[in-house]
């Protein structure tokens, strides 16, 4: 009796999780069912009385089509080194403004700014101000040393892209090394540094240990972030020249906005789905470990 | 202090501690370069937007000029600056209350009435962060052609909405799962109803947490771009959008660019800069402290 008196007691207060839950169903489970069923349809927005099952054709379509592997290279190369990039240089760039110096505060608001800056900012900024290469910032400096200036977007267009984003997503891997390494234990490394302990091996056996888990932490979500590049992409190269800088969500909105091919581009989503999932796997698998680890605390 | 170190003579102690000072110096050096670097393009885009458009695309480029607010002035006038301001304004701020109004709630029966499945809701929810957003482009796209909601500010906040939702859910729920436990309990004995305690316990405990959620989705919205570009033409196109304009008439324009591009970023870069500290939690998923 106390039992279901207590569950009717409950049960309102667990109902106030069910709008965001509903909410969320039905933005995972509506499109991503109509993206597998138009992915078995021919079907073009051009005629759209035209549509009829095809079956995997779509798929093939895509897995014979040239631009669709070069938009996975693609996408696997920026997503690479992008993470590269910003892990390496993020933990360097962190520990060197851990500790205190004049005007720290100010100059970890400098590190941290380029992430407060849309993308579409970011890439049109670095693309005509900086890699210009008549009058971009970078021209004037090679030419200051007698060098010839990088034609940037033209000649390395995907090395200009992966430039642009890391410079995007640094600012992000230092914000959580800081913060990491704030928690660190100050009085071990006072100790160490005590009995004589190199910069180098504190920096491998103390700091490196304990940046492990956010080092993993920046590497998935930022990968799920990175597999969704687009912005930078549309407003500096448009995928090219040719498909250089196509990844696999330009290349699925190209089908889609420019040709109208739904078919093909859901296809495509599906894929750029499978490829996000494989990278969220590990990342649910991370966060659920400290959910468990610290799931004693409440109530 | 080991023996052996005070054993020496004063001399190599001086100057071990004069090289210690330079190191110190190099270092900070060091970090002022690189933070200086970092910033380098911002603060460039900005000292571009009070060049006129000659002295912007003058090679080697100039430092020294005359700033004019010439720039400003033809962007509030003719690229109708205000009304994708007033774009971004309604659609981050309509996303970002829809979204604490479903993820408060939410967050509420996640810390304080778990149930066995509220673990794998949680970590559901994430794995709804990790859809590409090209994955359902289509799908979208055709909802709002056929509800008459493309090129809307309706569809933006929806969609806006339902990106964070997941990132607003954890971050207030580790926020929540922070208040202790007895507080809660309390304020039951004393016979507050939900509501109750959500206002006059929790709202008031959390305010920090809820006011940095907000914040980044507000960030996060107000910098969105894949949505706003394939959804919007005009009528609704918030500044991301309006920027992404100018990538035609290349390097003509490029004061003006640089002056709506930071008339579009400062109030961001402002909110980011204030609350740097809080967001990591929320774009950690708590995983980080």
């Amino acid at each position: 009796m106390s039992a279901s008196s207590r569950r009717a007691r409950v049960q309102p207060e667990r109902l106030l999780g069910q709008p965001a839950v509903v909410l969320l169903l039905l933005w995972m489970i509506v499109p991503l069912a109509m993206t597998v069923y138009f992915s078995t349809q021919y079907f073009n927005l051009l005629y759209p009385k035209k549509s009829s099952f095809v079956g995997l054709e779509n798929f093939a379509y895509f897995f014979t089509y040239p631009s669709f592997w070069t938009s996975v290279l693609n996408t696997v190369l920026l997503v690479g080194s992008v993470l590269a990039i910003t892990v390496v240089f993020g933990v360097l760039i962190s520990v060197l403004v851990d500790e205190h110096f004049p005007g720290q505060g100010i100059v970890r608001m400098l590190l941290v700014s380029p992430f407060f800056i849309m993308p579409t900012v970011a890439a049109l900024a670095w693309k005509n101000l900086l890699m210009n290469p008549v009058s971009g910032f970078f021209a004037w400096i090679a030419r200051a040393f007698g060098a010839t200036p990088v034609n940037w977007f033209a000649d390395w267009p995907l090395l200009s892209v992966i430039l642009v984003v890391a410079w995007e997503w640094l600012p992000f891997a230092i914000l959580i090394f800081v913060t990491a390494l704030q928690s660190m234990d100050r009085e071990q490394k006072e100790a160490a540094q005590m009995d004589g302990a190199r910069a180098w091996a504190i920096f491998r056996y103390l700091t490196l240990p304990h940046l492990g888990r956010p080092i993993a932490v920046v590497v998935m979500v930022e990968a799920i972030f990175l597999l969704n590049v687009f912005a930078e992409i549309f407003v500096t190269t448009n995928g090219g020249p040719g498909d250089a800088t196509t990844n696999v969500p330009f290349l699925v909105y190209t089908q889609a906005l420019l040709e109208f091919d739904v078919g093909a581009a859901s296809a495509g989503g599906l894929v750029a789905v499978v490829l996000a999932n494989i990278v969220a796997v590990f990342l649910i698998r991370l966060i659920g470990q400290s959910l468990t680890a610290r799931s004693g605390a409440p109530s | 202090m080991s023996p052996t170190s005070s054993q020496k003579p004063s001399s190599t102690r001086r100057t071990r501690r004069t090289r210690r000072q330079l190191a110190r110096t190099l270092r900070a050096l060091a970090a002022w370069a690189v933070g200086l670097a970092m910033f380098f393009p911002i603060a460039w885009m900005l000292l571009t937007s009070f060049k006129t458009e000659l002295e912007a695309f003058s090679t080697p480029p100039r430092f020294a000029f005359e700033p004019t607010l010439e720039n400003y002035r033809q962007i509030l006038e003719r690229a109708n600056y205000l009304h994708y301001a007033f774009n971004s304004i309604v659609t981050a701020g309509g996303a970002t209350l829809l979204g604490m109004l479903v993820a408060v709630p939410a967050a509420y029966a996640f810390a304080f009435h778990p149930t066995a499945r509220t673990r794998s809701t949680l970590l559901w929810m994430l794995s709804t962060k990790m859809l590409p957003g090209v994955g359902v482009l289509v799908p979208i796209y055709l909802l709002a052609r056929d509800t008459n909601l493309l090129d809307s500010r309706t569809a933006l906040i929806l969609v806006f909405t339902l990106v964070n939702l997941p990132i607003m859910v954890w971050m207030i729920y580790t926020y929540f799962r922070d208040v202790p436990a007895d507080i809660v309990e309390a304020a039951k004995m004393d016979g507050a109803g939900t509501w109750e305690t959500l206002r006059d316990v929790l709202l008031p405990v959390c305010r920090g947490g809820l006011a940095s959620t907000a914040l980044l989705c507000l960030i996060l919205s107000w910098n969105e771009s894949f949505w706003s570009l394939n959804l919007t033409t005009s009528h609704a196109a918030p500044l991301s959008a309006l920027v992404a304009s100018f990538s035609s008439p290349e390097g003509l324009f490029w004061a003006k660019l640089s002056a709506v591009s930071t008339l579009a970023c400062a109030p961001i870069l402002v909110l980011g800069w204030l609350s740097q500290r809080q967001l990591v939690r929320g774009l950690t998923f708590g995983a980080v402290k």
